[in-house]
């Protein structure tokens, strides 16, 4: 036992020199490593060179009211994207998010000018809202295990049909309607910059989630489901119970985005808002959350959906058709997964 | 026969931490457990062995509370207690390591070590906003690491996917050991690791072991297991075939009783 115990640290040491070694492999890996460990880095990276790049194409881009665009641009994406960015850390999708924004902002536009309910209780009950769709997603996944692609697919069509069949396929004009729902689309001015009550509103879920997610159990209980589900079962976190706030706080979320969407719209359309699903799936791919759960920051979904939106703003100031738009997101997507996968092999 | 019912000397003054009478299991047709009966005692190393299918799996998930047995009892320090969950052996003292390790690859070590049970901030940061004690549970992780000599673990902020496998098993092991529990259960601690990183696993097991913790060993490697353990319960077809000690019978007498060529 003695010989044993004095053979071991020396062998310990030489494991340690092995992986030293292996650190110091190529300059390529150790980009890896420092990528690795910070998630939200590339996207931060994409971003800048993005904005660089597009502010010497057209001098008109990185002018003060041009950047307050984008960000008013980005409130509704982005908001989405925390909701998504809860679902994919848990090794989820979530395909219904801007359907049940998208029914959340009818119910509220048409509570109080069809039914001339007060703002706050229309606000409220389109929190409710938000609350079901999320608690009939999280019921589904974890009561009868359902892969959460075909819940929210499912799901997707019925808030569709659903807000059809409500709305009776009109739209509700935001002059229609008392002020505090079409606040959000305010805007107020930080010297130079225009900023929007929704971009702040944004901004503060941002702040709030990530703190709850860095900083409490809860937040650390999400990446452990999202990263092993068994694990975390064994390890004592009640998976069940975490799947379902994480779904109920998505629709929580989805619900604040309604109130954003009718400020920046001006309006609550059942039309709106189709490509919102695809596009806050990819603010979260972007900004380097990996679909397989458990991995990324929730600034790198801001970042992310930021990525986007100057894409977009930046390709048609530049002149280009909008088709173009769609094909640098979709070469984005994938170049960011890749990325990702590329990172994962991190000595493993 | 006296060696079916090997017990560690002097047992007759101590009382075992865990018992387990007449546990029994079924899977529909499939009988998992057929009446199996245990006995852990403070400061020993019980190995359970047995062939594919002899229930050791099925044993250990009823006495950690991953399964609720069908009827039989299961007594810590003489008290009869229901298993319903993981956690609530967990509360009972009983911590287990699960042979796919069940560690969350890419948390830190520290988190790892206190996953399931975080520590929060003292006052209203935490109380309020709940917010977690991250320095005091790194710190407290460094402390248990020491006091159990796990000397492979220098660094609790480094993720777990970047360990080895050696020391994926020692954070592993490190969490069922540490935080005051009263029995650790080990499911194949060696079977993913080289000559060099078992032995430090096997070292780890004596040393957890000379502390007075009670460790419940389920291996299929037999040097492995006549290396640490004191008592060798062996299943097969759902029952104790015989409990052994590497003193009285040798390997090949114990795979003999465990295939069924011979009874103890």
């Amino acid at each position: 036992m003695t010989q044993q115990q004095t053979a071991g640290p020396p062998a310990a040491g030489h494991a340690d020199l092995a992986e030293e070694f292996l650190d110091r492999q190529t300059p390529l890996s150790r980009i890896r490593n420092v990528l690795h460990r910070y998630p939200a880095l590339s996207p931060a990276i994409v971003l800048l060179i993005a904005v660089v790049v597009f502010g010497v194409l057209n001098d008109r881009f990185l002018r003060v009211e041009n950047l307050s665009l984008i960000t008013q641009q980005v409130s509704v994406v982005g908001t989405l994207a925390i909701a998504q960015t809860l679902i994919i850390l848990t090794a989820g999708i979530d395909l219904s998010v801007g359907a049940v924004m998208i029914l959340a902002s009818m119910v509220v536009a048409q509570l109080s000018v069809g039914n001339g309910i007060p703002g706050p209780l229309a606000l409220i009950l389109g929190l409710v809202v938000g609350l079901g769709a999320g608690a009939l997603n999280g019921f589904l996944v974890t009561r009868f295990r359902l892969p959460p692609f075909i819940v929210t697919l499912g799901t997707l069509n019925i808030f569709v049909a659903l807000t059809l069949l409500y709305s009776g396929g009109s739209t509700v004009r935001g002059s229609s309607m008392p002020g505090l729902l079409t606040w959000m689309g305010s805007t107020f001015p930080i010297g130079p910059v225009r900023i929007s009550t929704g971009v702040v509103m944004m901004l503060l879920l941002y702040i709030a989630m990530a703190f709850i997610l860095g900083k409490t159990a809860w937040g650390r209980h999400v990446y452990a489901v999202g990263d092993d589900k068994e694990a975390a079962r064994l390890a004592g976190i009640a998976v069940n119970r975490v799947l379902m706030s994480v779904y109920l706080t998505a629709g929580a979320v989805l619900a604040i985005g309604a109130w954003i969407q009718i400020g920046r719209t001006n309006a609550a359309s059942p039309n709106a808002g189709v490509d919102l699903n695809l596009d806050s799936i990819t603010a979260v791919v972007i900004g380097g959350t990996s679909l397989f759960g458990g991995r990324g920051s929730i600034w790198g979904s801001l970042l992310g959906a930021l990525i986007v939106g100057v894409f977009r703003n930046g390709l048609s100031l530049a002149g280009l058709d909008v088709l173009y738009q769609t094909l640098a997101v979709g070469v984005l997507i994938i170049l960011a997964v890749s990325i990702d996968q590329w990172i994962r092999k991190v000595k493993s | 026969m006296t060696a079916t019912h090997a017990e560690p000397a002097g047992t007759g003054l101590r009382q075992p931490i865990l018992q387990a009478r007449n546990l029994v299991k079924t899977f529909g047709r499939v009988v998992g457990l057929d009446g199996v009966s245990l006995d852990l005692y403070p400061g020993e190393v019980l190995a359970i062995i047995g062939d594919n299918g002899a229930g050791k799996s099925t044993l250990i998930k009823c006495l950690t509370g991953a399964e609720i047995p069908d009827s039989g009892e299961l007594m810590v320090s003489g008290q009869q207690v229901h298993f319903k969950r993981p956690q609530d052996a967990r509360l009972h003292g009983i911590e287990t390591v699960y042979q796919n390790l069940a560690v969350s690859p890419a948390l830190d070590v520290a988190s790892n070590l206190f996953l399931g049970r975080e520590e929060r901030l003292a006052g209203p940061m935490g109380k309020i906003f709940r917010v977690l004690d991250t320095k005091g549970m790194r710190r407290k992780a460094k402390d248990e690491l020491n006091r159990l000599g796990i000397s492979t673990l220098q660094d609790v902020t480094v993720p777990v996917e970047n360990l080895s496998g050696g020391q994926r098993q020692a954070v592993a092991v490190a969490r069922a050991a540490a935080f005051g529990s009263k029995v650790v259960v080990l499911d194949e601690p060696t079977a993913a690791l080289g000559v060099r990183e078992s032995n430090q696993v096997l070292q780890l097991v004596r040393d957890l072991r000379d502390q007075g913790l009670p460790v419940i060993l389920i291996s299929h490697n037999m040097p492995h297991v006549f290396d640490v353990a004191d008592r060798i319960h062996i299943q097969r077809l759902g029952k104790c075939a015989a409990t052994i000690t590497p003193e009285s019978h040798s390997m090949t007498d114990a795979v003999a009783i465990m295939t069924g060529a011979a009874t103890a």
